[in-house]
């Protein structure tokens, strides 16, 4: 019942904020919820956590390099089969494939909107209109698996894990579910499962550690024809990125988006018109998200076990010394014979 | 042993009356309101309990926190702040003058604390694994870690400061005096740990840098949520006082409302230094991040109403309420900042958080959301109605007097 109205709610919500936004029909059907956001009981993040720690106590030695993921958004055609291979993979809510690559064609589709990541969702395809041509730029979006994550440094019980292959992992096990992750991920990618009242998971994207760690692709990596999703080593990644820009002059935007955002990040992108327009910010800045507050834990600390043991000695002093005055002081009153018992 | 049982719940619990006299006693217009608000409260708790978040709160994956936590917490705790702030002025600087407003804002901050920590167990996904905190799963580099321990910390401090006036209650005059002793270091104590925390509300935003809106979002968001706690919790104590007097106005002997005045004029004094501090600090804030432009936008009209509206304008007030002497202005000015601090709580957590997302996708509070608050509003009012008219909160207790 309490579902029913709130999709009554919902609808009518959305429904008052297409027409503001003048926005199709099908946008407005797809923002009802759709299965992602009501997703539950997603078993993907639990599962690779596993294998991590099955691999740590092996002792499996890490690779020699990280790996990477390099989408090439001039590449890209749209044709959401990634989106479709990730939820088959992960056992999220999924649909037949057909559907998924027509959207390309249709002329109301989801891409009417832009979309993000949600519970039962690791990963989407959002469209955006070149400025320079005016034709259509298609970009898949997912965790950036960041080098130095802001969702690991803010997690309160720890349950967030960069491995040496180059995901960034989540413990379900210890989430507590404050939704703090959510708020420090520069790239709004942790989902929550607001619709499981006991159990609730964060749920993102895991770079298919399962499948590399047994020498496999991310899944939606081979599933793209248009090779614009490229998986390999981080070094060489990185060269055959920068040799596409230099090889094919006036094509891309002289910046590997992912190289140096936040810290770098183990997902690289290249496009031909610049990031922001592409939904991949720029203001974002350099700086790890870690580092943002690293220096306040660190003040704090200092000062708790530092600064405060004079000034509670100091405090301790003065506190003695104002007993005595007061002591002293009612001494005298009592001398002197006023009463202000009432105060004191 | 069952009549002496009885005649003490009667004597302590029901205020020397029969059940069915108390009863009656509590069936007026006030109490009405409380119960509707209530059970409206207690009634989305359990909603919340049993289908989620989903259903309850228009919380989304854009909007991970919503009046939950800008409401419940950041804002709960800022005005929790009277213990940290009278705390300091009576045990730490001996401005024994002030020990009149030490117990009302001892508890007042504890009970701030205990609920505000309630509350955010229905915003928690999984609550019933808050001990894992405590207990085990250390997340060290994490800003929040360092606030769940020092809630924590902070709740038993208050505890203590508080427990000689439920001793003196139950008459227990050795565990009243050994508390006693613990309340001066519980204190002191609890000006660090309150500190600390109180900072580290705005330091959890720090993480966010381009998702709060620039106005708001400053390497010195600890200072200013610290600086602002302190203000918010003298100007609580002003707001508190004057409510006190008025409802409890017959626990108040030797009320002598001269040197009440002339207190409150005091504590106004104190929160405009720190209201001026604050303001000086955010114009500077502006300029070092050349944040001149944004004023000229519709988030900087909004920004401008917060920090001259409810910063510079108290500041003034106070200022003026100081200089003529006049007690009525202060306690104006008390509600003015108190407000200005529950804005400024609001607008960090959610109206410049994802300020570029377009209005339409923007969070607003769900009608239960607001229903929860309100209802752990009313506990709290209760719990402090109750507590006050049984222990030595506002007067001192007779056979203790002594001891201050
Ligand atoms: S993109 Fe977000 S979720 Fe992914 S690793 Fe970085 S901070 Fe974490
Ligand atoms: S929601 Fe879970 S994973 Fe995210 S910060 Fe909180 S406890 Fe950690
Ligand atoms: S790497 Fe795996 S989990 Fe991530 S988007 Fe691709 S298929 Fe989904």
């Amino acid at each position: 019942m309490g579902i029913s109205r709130r999709e009554f709610l919902k609808r009518t919500a959305t429904i008052a904020g297409t027409t503001l936004l003048g926005s199709s029909a099908i946008a407005h059907a797809y923002e009802k919820g759709g299965p992602s956001i009501f997703s539950t009981g997603n078993t993907a993040n639990r599962k690779n956590w596993k294998i991590w720690v099955e691999r740590k106590e092996a002792r499996v030695p890490p690779p020699e390099e990280p790996y990477t993921v390099l989408v090439d958004t001039t590449k890209c055609i749209g044709c959401r089969r990634c989106e479709w291979a990730c939820n088959e993979w992960n056992k999220n809510p999924n649909r037949p494939i057909k559907e998924f690559e027509a959207s390309v064609h249709q002329e109301k589709s989801v891409f009417d909107k832009v979309r993000r990541t949600h519970a039962g969702e690791f990963t989407v395809v959002n469209r955006y209109i070149s400025s320079k041509d005016g034709k259509p730029i298609y970009v898949k979006k997912q965790c950036m698996h960041c080098e130095e994550p802001g969702c690991l440094s803010s997690c309160f019980v720890d349950s967030f894990k960069k491995t040496p292959e180059g995901s960034v992992l989540h413990n379900p096990a210890v989430c507590i579910g404050c939704r703090y992750c959510m708020i420090a991920c520069p790239f709004d990618i942790p989902a929550y499962e607001y619709y499981e009242a006991l159990n609730p998971q964060v749920t993102k994207c895991t770079m298919c550690y399962d499948r590399i760690t047994e020498g496999g692709v991310p899944a939606c990596v081979e599933i793209c024809t248009a090779e614009a999703l490229r998986f390999g080593k981080m070094s060489e990644l990185i060269n055959l990125a920068h040799e596409r820009i230099r090889n094919n002059p006036g094509k891309y935007v002289d910046h590997v988006y992912g190289e140096h955002e936040v810290g770098g990040t183990s997902w690289l992108y290249l496009s031909s018109v610049p990031f922001d327009e592409i939904g991949l910010r720029t203001d974002i800045g350099k700086t790890p998200i870690p580092k943002t507050s690293k220096g306040f834990l660190f003040a704090v600390k200092m000062f708790e076990i530092v600064g405060a043991w004079p000034l509670v000695f100091g405090a301790y002093y003065a506190i003695s010394k104002a007993r005595k005055k007061v002591k002293a002081s009612h001494e005298t009153s009592v001398q002197k014979g006023e009463g202000h018992g009432e105060k004191h | 042993m069952a009549k002496s049982t009885n005649t003490w719940f009667r004597e302590k619990i029901l205020l020397g009356m029969t059940p069915r006299d108390y009863i009656i006693s509590n069936f007026n217009v006030p109490n009405l309101i409380a119960a509707i608000f209530l059970s409206a409260g207690v009634g989305v708790m359990i909603y919340r309990l049993l289908f989620g978040l989903g259903p309850t709160t228009n919380l989304s994956d854009n909007y991970p926190w919503g009046l939950w936590i800008g409401f419940d917490i950041l804002v709960g705790i800022a005005l929790a702040a009277p213990g940290l702030t009278l705390g300091t002025a009576v045990h730490l600087f001996g401005m024994k003058e002030y020990h009149h407003f030490a117990r009302p804002a001892i508890l007042s901050s504890l009970l701030g604390y205990v609920f505000a920590i309630y509350a955010l167990m229905f915003d928690l996904g999984r609550y019933y694994r808050v001990p894992y905190l405590i207990g085990g799963s250390w997340g060290f580099t994490s800003i929040l870690f360092l606030i769940g321990w020092h809630f924590f910390l902070y709740t038993i401090i208050c505890l203590i400061e508080w427990s000689p006036a439920l001793f003196e209650w139950l008459n227990l005059r050795k565990l009243r005096e050994f508390f006693t002793k613990m309340a001066v270091w519980a204190t002191i104590f609890g000006v660090i740990i309150a500190g600390g925390h109180q900072s580290a509300l705005g330091g959890l935003y720090l993480v966010a840098p381009a998702k709060l809106h620039p106005l708001w979002y400053s390497t010195l968001l600890p200072v200013f949520f610290l600086l602002s706690a302190v203000f918010a919790g003298i100007s609580m104590v002003i707001v508190e006082g004057t409510i006190t007097h008025r409802v409890f106005r017959r626990q108040l002997k030797h009320f002598d409302p001269a040197e009440y005045d002339s207190r409150t004029i005091g504590l106004g004094m104190a929160a405009a230094s720190a209201l001026f501090i604050y303001f000086i600090l955010k114009i500077f804030d502006i300029a070092h991040y050349n944040n001149w432009a944004y004023l000229n936008t519709p988030y900087g009209y909004w920004y401008l109403v917060e920090i001259l509206g409810f910063v510079l304008l108290p500041a003034l007030l106070f200022t003026s309420a100081v200089r003529n002497r006049n007690a009525k202005l202060v306690r104006f000015t008390g509600f003015l900042t108190a407000f200005g601090v529950i804005l400024n709580r609001l607008n960090v957590c959610i109206i410049a958080y994802n300020w570029y997302l377009p209005t339409s996708q923007k969070y607003y509070p769900l009608w239960s959301e607001v229903a929860l608050s309100l209802g752990v509003v009313t506990i709290i009012v209760l719990f402090y109605r109750f507590i006050v008219n049984r222990m030595a909160i506002l007067y001192e207790h007779p056979e203790y007097e002594s001891a201050h």
